[in-house]
């Protein structure tokens, strides 16, 4: 790292935005340089002087009224009795037919949440634990072939550098009890894992856009694969990697 | 989970309220700092507060406030392209006084804090526009880089940038002003 990227990413490093392999890199290289050691105290010492508390304004009461003022009031919360009582009747006869399927839907949407939990663990722990990497390779003929033997199925894997998504290599991993294949890139200084988990005899599922502690998910099916890329970075850039890659599949 | 609010009635408009006016300080500092005075952030962030409430039923969820800085953002430039005098009308004095001295500050040193964020409140409104935005997103209301992104509708990249020459250009305006180092 040289001491013009170590100035613009020591920004990121006060602002906690960077992963842990990142941090390390900065503050690795700001040890070993008085210059950017001294940038990086004149930015905390400028820091000290933002107490956000002294640089807020507070809304005057006389705006707060008048907005409130503009909005619809609330809907009258008086309801008539006869309304109660159909409602309640529809609502034990609705109820009895719906339970089932309910039930079912409240099931499948927990178990996906959970899914969707269990990725983002799995992004997080791989920046957290130098354990980001098995395999360390930028070439996709590389990359894929160390899998076997360790997965059923080989997983996808395309070179996108091209495309400004650099493969940084493969690494195996869980999700759901079960090992699953991460192939991760580089966007800039922002990593992204692309889980792929085996599931015969699903075919084409169009991807979804799912975001949980600050990270975006997109999660696809594609050839009876399920995919979740994970990142931080913004949801358009990871739909535009996700795009990239299954146009990368295809060719 | 209901997703946004198609329904503009009583009961959207209270889900609106309940969501949208815990932010009202927040919306509020950055119309002061983007209007540089006091009765044009008012007016801004009043039509804000409605055209948000029009659109209540395109927000997908999640953090509702970038969501709201980036229709703020956009009444506030609509302001100014409609009149242009806005752009060179002097700053207003600051009114709005925060609660200072933290436990422990003896009155001198209850004053020089008052002193710098003053100070600090000045410089941070001479920035040039798209600096002042990113500096009062991130020191001021702690969004994250993502969330500015989409705030000011630019990549991360580009926050990260103007970010780091937006505190350059901060801290040689503090030297200037102070006439020394920067020592809180």
């Amino acid at each position: 790292m040289n001491c013009d990227e170590a100035s613009v990413l020591m920004h990121a490093l006060i602002d906690g935005e960077l992963d842990a392999g990142h941090a390390r890199e900065v503050e690795a290289h700001i040890v070993g340089c008085p210059d950017c050691a001294a940038r990086l105290r004149e930015l905390q010492d400028l820091r000290k002087l933002m107490t956000p508390a002294n640089l807020r304004y507070a809304a005057p009461a006389s705006l707060r009224a008048r907005i409130e003022g503009k909005l619809p009031a609330p809907a009258a919360a008086v309801t008539s009795r006869r309304s109660v009582i159909k409602g309640f009747a529809f609502g034990a006869g609705a109820s009895a037919l719906a339970a089932s399927g309910l039930l079912l839907m409240v099931m499948r949407g927990d178990e996906q949440k959970r899914i969707l939990e269990e990725v983002v663990s799995a992004h997080l722990r791989s920046l957290q634990a130098q354990h980001l990497i098995d395999v360390q390779s930028s070439d996709q003929h590389t990359v894929k072939p160390w899998f076997n033997g360790r997965l059923d199925a080989a997983p996808p894997v395309a070179d996108l550098t091209a495309q400004g998504f650099t493969l940084l290599g493969g690494r195996l991993d869980y999700v759901d009890a079960k090992p699953v294949a991460a192939i991760v890139y580089r966007r800039r200084v922002h990593i992204i894992n692309l889980f792929c988990a085996p599931a015969p005899g699903s075919g084409h599922r169009g991807a979804v856009m799912e975001s949980l502690h600050g990270f975006n998910v997109r999660r696809w099916s594609e050839n009876g694969i399920n995919l979740w890329a994970v990142s931080d970075i913004n949801a358009d850039e990871l739909t535009e990697f996700g795009e990239k890659f299954e146009v990368a599949l295809k060719q | 989970m209901m997703v946004g609010g198609a329904d503009l009635s009583g009961g959207g408009a209270e889900r609106f309220k309940a969501l949208a006016l815990p932010h009202l300080d927040d919306i509020y500092t950055l119309a002061r700092y983007i209007m540089r005075s006091a009765s044009d952030a008012d007016d801004a962030v009043q039509e804000c507060y409605l055209r948000a409430f029009r659109h209540f039923d395109t927000f997908r969820g999640g953090p509702i406030k970038p969501w709201l800085f980036a229709i703020l953002r956009n009444v506030c430039h609509a302001a100014y392209a409609g009149n242009a005098r806005l752009v060179f009308k002097a700053e207003e004095e600051v009114q709005a006084k925060p609660v200072w001295g933290e436990d422990g500050d003896t009155p001198e040193q209850a004053m020089l804090r008052r002193h710098d964020s003053d100070t600090m409140r000045r410089l941070i409104g001479e920035l040039p526009a798209e600096f002042r935005e990113v500096i009062v997103l991130r020191e001021i209301n702690d969004l994250s880089y993502r969330d500015i992104a989409i705030v000011i509708e630019a990549p991360i990249g580009t926050v990260m940038s103007r970010l780091a020459r937006a505190r350059g250009m901060l801290r040689a305006a503090w030297i200037a002003a102070e006439g020394g180092g920067v020592s809180p």
